[in-house]
């Protein structure tokens, strides 16, 4: 299709505002993280003038957000290695085997994709403080808190099952004769062969792990606990921070979920697009 | 191995499932269960609940703060669905295609889309800041408007995190378009073309009709996201100014942990969550009706 000079100008002008709206921002907040002349609270800068790290140096030294950083990183780290698993794990035998239950516990699982997390907040704080049955004591105010209720999560068991439910049987089958038990078949056969929806799953549930906030929120109450989201407005209204360190601290807590984005676009746009032809 | 043996196989399906049914069953179904029987309770933390029957549900239906919050509620679903959706939609009509400038384009607008609400909401408070210095501010001085309050004025600050909303779904939404614009049928394009369409015929007579599971996955995922709406009000103005961006979830969160009302809390969350079934049952008959024709 050849553009006539106007349509490109028109197309361009598109193109330029569609970055602004978008991505203007984000460029903003960097900008005025990097620059060294102080701003006030509302305004951001367009080029960082005299260039500095000072803001970070402060937010690292004196705020301590790398407390925050740890936190964040470390439940986002071992909740989607443990969501990936779980999930892993029960849709082999949701997708593989054939056995009584497995329709209604498939069906149990499904229907918690359309519970809002936060609908049941209140009881989940309750039970948080309970004591565990058997352990006999309770996960509040730990980082299991904050990870365990986060492993079970339904679109990543529905994303694995339907992937491994297309793996052909012969496969399996010779890995049989072979020899292969249960478990040499989950781990030798399939989840090889589920690799990218294993990547889709995992992209989804870093950036829904890494952007809960209610969560954390009723999960710990000791500061030492918090993540990034959570620190981020107990920053803003409890302390008085100088502009530009605030907005360093926020672009932290940003670039993580768009550093994943873009190393695992290509299973990311997948797992979109297996929502929207399936609708 | 021991479980190879016939009699014993049934329990290998179970075993793998365990780890799974254990979380889902402790951190799901348990608080579903226990937000049930909470909302029939006058709910102590230290125990001894007192059975109140359907005291907390009277309450709900009586309380003119909720009444606010629910439509206050409606309004952010109504608006952030539609024209998140509308947008979305133009959006990724401009991007369309394989070219590498337009991937690029794409990707880098899907910024906000993966962002942590958290963080969205400081750049929207840094952006929408009341003085005459924030960013919007100037820009609308420009064009000689003085500066607006935003989110300090009640009767904007719904509109202003509506927008935030809108901001952040417009890239998702976009990417769920640009999928279902991909796997319509090319020869339907060249069809129309044939028989001398204009680009607004295709667009409606091939398109739009090409893209319903779209619109259908995008509509109700903006549904679920607006009517559990949470971190985007609490982040950004924590319901006020005077209540006047005081929603369903943030009302849950100050009855349930700044006045300790969990029973109350509980109903109305139950009261939510079933309007989420109800809701949910709707659109898949909606989506079977229009899959038969």
């Amino acid at each position: 299709m050849k553009m006539t000079i106007p349509q490109r100008i028109a197309r361009g002008l598109v193109y330029a505002l569609l970055l602004i709206v978008f991505c203007g921002p984000f460029w903003g907040i960097l900008a005025t993280a990097f620059t060294k002349n102080t701003v006030q609270p509302g305004q951001l800068v367009l080029w960082p003038s005299n260039p500095t790290f000072d803001h970070f140096i402060y937010a690292w030294s004196e705020v301590k957000i790398w407390i925050y950083l740890f936190n964040s990183l470390f439940v986002v780290a071992i909740a989607t290695v443990l969501q990936t698993f779980v999930s892993a794990l029960a849709a082999y035998a949701l997708a593989r085997k054939k056995f009584r239950g497995a329709a209604i516990v498939s069906l149990a699982i499904i229907s918690t994709m359309m519970l809002p997390d936060e609908v049941i907040a209140i009881p989940l704080y309750l039970i948080l403080h309970a004591e565990l049955p058997l352990l006999h004591t309770s996960i509040y105010n730990t980082y299991a808190a904050m990870i365990l209720p986060v492993v079970g999560w339904a679109f990543s068991v529905f994303l694995l099952t339907e992937f491994m439910k297309a793996i052909p049987r012969d496969l399996e089958d010779a890995a049989r004769v072979d020899g292969a038990n249960e478990l040499q078949i989950f781990w030798r056969v399939v989840l090889p062969l589920v690799r990218p929806a294993l990547g889709t799953a995992t992209i989804f549930g870093f950036l829904m792990i890494w952007d809960q906030y209610l969560l954390p929120l009723i999960a710990v109450d000791d500061r030492n606990l918090y993540t990034l989201p959570v620190i981020l407005r107990s920053l803003r209204v409890d302390e008085v921070l100088q502009q530009n360190i605030f907005i360093a601290v926020t672009v932290v807590a940003t670039v993580p979920c768009i550093v994943v984005y873009l190393l695992l676009q290509k299973q990311f746009n997948r797992g979109l697009m297996s929502g929207a032809v399936k609708g | 191995m021991w479980f190879h043996s016939k009699r014993l196989r049934w329990i290998v399906p179970w075993l793998f499932l365990a780890p799974a049914l254990i979380i889902f069953t402790w951190f799901k179904f348990v608080p579903i269960i226990k937000g049930l029987f909470m909302s029939f309770y006058k709910v102590r933390f230290s125990g001894s609940d007192q059975w109140v029957g359907l005291a907390n549900f009277e309450r709900a239906l009586s309380d003119s703060a909720l009444h606010a919050a629910s439509l206050n509620t409606l309004i952010y679903v109504v608006s952030t669905t539609i024209a998140g959706g509308i947008f979305a939609f133009a959006v990724a009509l401009a991007l369309e295609g394989q070219a590498r400038h337009i991937r690029l384009i794409r990707t880098a607008i899907f910024i906000p889309a993966v962002t942590s609400i958290a963080v969205l909401a400081e750049i929207w408070r840094i952006l929408f800041y009341p003085g005459a210095d924030g960013v919007v501010n100037q820009m609308l001085g420009v064009f000689a408007v003085g500066p607006q309050g935003f989110m300090s004025d009640p009767d904007q600050a719904l509109f202003i995190v509506i927008l935030m909303q809108i901001w952040k779904n417009v890239p998702y939404n976009m990417m769920i378009f640009i999928a279902g614009l991909a796997s319509i049928n090319r020869e339907l394009y060249d069809a129309a073309s044939v028989d001398g369409a204009s680009a607004f015929r295709k667009l409606w007579h091939v398109t739009i009709p090409g893209l319903v599971p779209a619109f259908s996955v995008v509509v109700m995922l903006s549904l679920i996201r607006g009517f559990r709406v949470f971190t985007e009000v609490y982040t950004t103005t924590g319901g006020g100014p005077a209540n006047a961006t005081e929603v369903i979830m943030t009302n849950i969160f100050k009855a349930g942990f700044e006045r300790f009302d969990y029973g109350y809390a509980a109903a109305v969350s139950f009261l939510l969550f079933a309007f989420t079934v109800c809701l949910t049952i709707v659109h898949v008959s909606v989506k079977n009706r229009i899959d038969r024709t």
